[in-house]
C-alpha cells in the first residue's frame, strides 16, 4: 500500500490549480481529483489535461467514488458559503478536510505553530486562516513563545492582481479572522489585522509588516534568534519567505519586515499571499500522512 | 473663471486630517471646543475620526488619545446645526466600526479606498445606504489614475449605493488642469443626482486653486481644513477658500470672520509644528506620496540618519499607495544598511 494520502481538490479556479501542481510533486498526498461546478471551467480542463480524474457536479458527484479510490484529505478552495456542507459529507465518509476559505468551522492551522498538534488530534477539519495570517502569525508566535505579547498587529501588502473578488467582497473577514487567529495561534493577548492593495506595476512581491507589544522590555537576543529560526521552518515549505528586516525594537515594540515571494506554479511569483496559503496546505496534509506512516494517528475505519 | 451665484457645501476636515498631523493626539476638549466655534461659524459638515479613519488606531498609524467612539460621542451631542461625518478604510476598518459611528450619530460616512480598487468598498458602501446615510465613495490617490479609470470605479462605488463621489487628491499632487480634467469626466459619466466632491492637499499650494477649478466642473463638496490643520503641508485652508469664494459671489453659508477667529485663535495655537509647504511636505506634491507618511518619514530620518525627501521620493518611485506606513521604517532601514550608517 501506497504510503501517500489520496486528495481531491474542490474548486479548480487559481488556489486549486496552483496547489494541484505543487501536489504533483508531493511525496506524501496525491491528487486524484478535482472537482469543480462548471464543465467549461477553464480550471477542470487544465486538471484533466494533467491527467486527474474531475467532476463538474460538486462535492455530491464525487461521493461515491470517495471510497473505491481511497480518498482521505479533501482540500476546498471554494468559498466560505458552500464550505460547510461540503466538509460535513466528506467528513461523514471519513475524509479529512482542509479548509482554504475563511469559513474557519474548525480550528486555524498555521503549519509551524500549531500543525503538529492538530494532526496527532486527528482533527477532521483545519483551516488555514488568510494569506496575512499565514505569512504573519509564524512571527507573532515567534515573539509569543519567548514572553508574553500584550498586542499583535499585523499589516499586509498586496498586489491588486493577487486579490481575487471574493476577497474583495468580504475585506472585513479578512481582517476579522486573521485577527482572531492573531490571537488564538500567534499567542497575543490583543490582535489587529490591516490589509493593504496596491496596483502597482510590475505587481509588488507581497509584503508583511508584524508589530508586537511586548510585557516589559522584550529579550533582544532570545527573540532575534527565535524569530530567524521561525523564518527558517516557514522556509521549509515557502522557500520565498524572507525577512527583510529587523527585528527592530523601540521600548516594547518589536516589529519584523518581511516579503513572501512565491513558487511561481501556476500563480505568478509576486503572488506570495496565494502561494503560502496553497503550500501551507499542502503542508498540513503531509504531516498527517506522516503521522499515519509514524504510527501516531490511525486514518478513521473503512469497511471494505 | 466665474462662479457667481453658486453654492458649496464644504466639509471641515481639522478634527480627521488634523489628527495625523497631530499625532492623533487632539484631545477631547480641544475637539469640543474647535467643533463648537465651527458649529457656530455655520460649518456645515464636520469629520470626527482617527486620521486614519474608524478602527486606525495601531501601531501603524499611531495609537489615539481617544478612541473615536470617545470624540465622537462627546461632539455630536453639542452640535446646533452641523453634522458630523466619519471616514472608514476598508481593510482598516470593518462594518462594525460603521455601525457603531450609525449609533452614535455620525450622518455621512466616508467610504475610501486606494482610486484602482472601488470593489472593496461594496459591503461597507451597501450597508450605510441601507442604514440610510450620507453615503460617500472617496477615491484616493486620484492622481494615479487616468480619468476613465476613476470614471469606472466612481460608477461601481455608485452602484453599491454612493449617492455622493469624491476625487481625493491625497498627495497633494494635481495641478487645476486635472482636476477640471477629471470632475467634469466624473460629471459627465454620472446621473444629475449623484453629488461629486474634491479633497485636496496644499503641497504644491494648489489646494485653494484646485477647489475652485473642481466647483467650477461641477463639485457640490469641497474639503478643507479650519488653519489648514492637516496632513502633509495640510489640506485646503478654508478660512482662505472661504474669503475666495466670498470675493466670486460664491455662496458656502459659513461666516467668515467666525471661521477666521477658530483658524487664528483655536486651530493655530495647538499645532505641534507649523503647517506649510516645507522642503518635506513639497516633495509629497512633487513626487505624488500619500500626504500623511511625511511625519513619519522625518522620524526615519531622525532614528536611521537617511534623509526624508529621499525615503519620499523612494516611496513615489514604488507606487506606494494609502495606508502603506508600514513601509517607511522597512525602507529606510533598507536604505540605512546600503549607506553603511547601520
Amino acid at each position: 500500500m501506497s504510503k501517500k494520502l489520496k486528495a481531491v481538490i474542490i474548486g479548480p479556479g487559481n488556489i486549486g490549480t496552483d496547489l494541484l501542481m505543487k501536489m504533483q510533486r508531493s511525496e506524501w498526498v496525491e491528487p486524484v481529483w478535482m472537482v469543480g461546478i462548471d464543465p467549461e471551467s477553464e480550471g477542470l480542463k487544465r486538471a484533466a489535461a494533467m491527467g486527474i480524474k474531475t467532476c463538474a457536479t460538486g462535492v455530491d458527484g464525487i461521493l461515491e467514488h470517495v471510497i473505491e479510490d481511497d480518498i482521505r484529505v479533501a482540500f476546498d478552495a471554494t468559498s466560505a458559503y458552500v464550505h460547510a456542507e461540503n466538509s460535513r459529507k466528506l467528513n461523514e465518509l471519513g475524509v479529512i478536510m482542509v479548509d482554504l476559505t475563511p469559513a474557519a468551522i474548525g480550528p486555524f492551522c498555521v503549519p509551524p505553530v500549531n500543525l503538529e498538534s492538530h494532526a496527532k488530534n486527528l482533527e477532521m477539519n483545519v483551516n488555514m486562516v488568510t494569506c496575512g495570517g499565514q505569512a504573519t502569525i509564524p512571527m507573532v508566535a515567534a515573539v509569543s513563545r519567548v514572553q508574553p505579547v500584550e498586542y499583535g498587529e499585523i499589516i499586509a501588502t498586496v498586489s491588486s492582481k493577487s486579490v481575487g473578488p471574493g476577497t474583495r467582497q468580504n475585506i472585513d473577514e479578512f481582517t476579522r479572522t486573521t485577527a482572531g487567529a492573531v490571537e488564538k495561534v500567534g499567542g497575543a493577548k490583543q490582535g489587529k489585522a490591516i490589509i493593504i492593495i496596491n496596483p502597482a506595476e510590475p505587481p509588488l512581491i507581497m509584503r508583511d509588516t508584524v508589530h508586537c507589544l511586548t510585557e516589559g522590555e522584550p529579550d533582544r537576543d532570545a527573540i532575534t534568534e527565535s524569530v530567524h529560526a521561525m523564518v527558517a521552518e516557514v522556509q521549509k515549505y515557502v522557500p520565498g519567505y524572507r525577512l527583510v528586516n529587523g527585528p527592530v525594537f523601540d521600548g516594547n515594540r518589536v516589529s519584523v519586515f518581511m516579503e513572501v515571494e512565491g513558487l511561481g506554479d501556476f500563480l505568478p511569483k509576486y503572488a506570495g499571499n496565494l502561494d503560502i496559503m496553497t503550500a501551507a496546505g499542502l503542508r498540513t496534509a503531509e504531516m498527517f500522512a506522516e503521522e499515519v506512516v509514524n504510527g501516531t494517528i490511525e486514518l478513521p475505519a473503512r469497511g471494505e | 473663471m466665474n462662479l457667481q451665484g453658486k453654492s458649496v457645501k464644504l466639509h471641515d476636515m481639522s478634527l480627521r486630517d488634523g489628527m495625523h498631523a497631530k499625532r492623533h493626539q487632539i484631545s477631547v476638549d480641544e475637539m469640543l471646543s474647535i467643533a463648537c466655534a465651527m458649529d457656530e461659524a455655520g460649518m456645515p459638515l464636520i469629520e470626527v475620526t482617527h486620521g486614519d479613519g474608524l478602527g486606525g488606531s495601531s501601531v501603524n498609524y499611531g495609537f489615539p488619545a481617544h478612541t473615536d467612539e470617545e470624540y465622537l460621542g462627546a461632539v455630536i451631542p453639542k452640535m446646533k446645526q452641523a453634522k458630523v461625518s466619519a471616514l472608514l478604510l476598508p481593510g482598516i476598518g470593518t462594518v462594525d466600526h460603521l455601525k457603531m459611528a450609525k449609533e452614535l450619530g455620525v450622518s455621512t460616512i466616508r467610504v475610501a479606498t486606494h482610486c484602482t480598487e472601488a470593489d472593496v468598498s461594496q459591503q461597507h458602501i451597501t450597508i450605510a445606504r441601507e442604514m440610510d446615510m450620507d453615503t460617500v465613495g472617496f477615491l484616493m490617490m486620484a492622481h494615479m489614475a487616468s480619468p476613465e479609470k476613476i470614471v469606472e470605479q466612481a460608477q461601481l462605488m455608485v452602484s453599491y449605493g454612493a449617492n455622493c463621489i469624491y476625487c481625493t487628491d491625497s498627495a497633494g499632487y494635481m495641478l487645476p488642469d486635472e482636476v477640471t480634467t477629471k470632475i467634469s469626466a466624473l460629471r459627465d459619466a454620472l446621473p444629475a443626482e449623484i453629488e461629486l466632491g474634491f479633497h485636496g492637499h496644499h503641497n504644491m499650494a494648489m489646494g485653494v486653486a484646485n477647489s475652485l477649478a473642481a466647483i467650477e466642473a461641477g463639485c457640490a463638496r469641497i474639503d478643507g481644513s479650519v488653519a489648514g490643520l492637516g496632513a502633509g503641508a495640510g489640506n485646503t485652508p478654508l478660512e482662505v477658500l472661504c474669503a475666495v469664494l466670498n470675493r466670486m459671489g460664491c455662496d458656502t453659508g459659513i461666516d467668515l470672520y467666525k471661521i477666521m477667529d477658530v483658524a487664528e485663535d483655536l486651530i493655530t495655537p495647538m499645532m505641534d509644528q507649523p503647517i506649510r509647504v516645507d522642503r518635506d511636505a513639497l516633495t509629497l506634491g512633487y513626487a505624488g506620496v500619500y500626504s500623511s507618511f511625511l511625519l513619519f518619514a522625518q522620524r526615519a530620518e531622525k532614528k536611521y540618519g537617511v534623509s526624508a525627501r529621499d525615503i519620499l521620493v523612494e516611496l513615489g518611485k514604488r507606487g506606494t499607495v494609502g495606508g502603506q506606513e508600514d513601509m517607511i521604517e522597512d525602507l529606510a532601514l533598507t536604505m540605512a544598511k546600503a549607506a553603511g550608517k547601520i
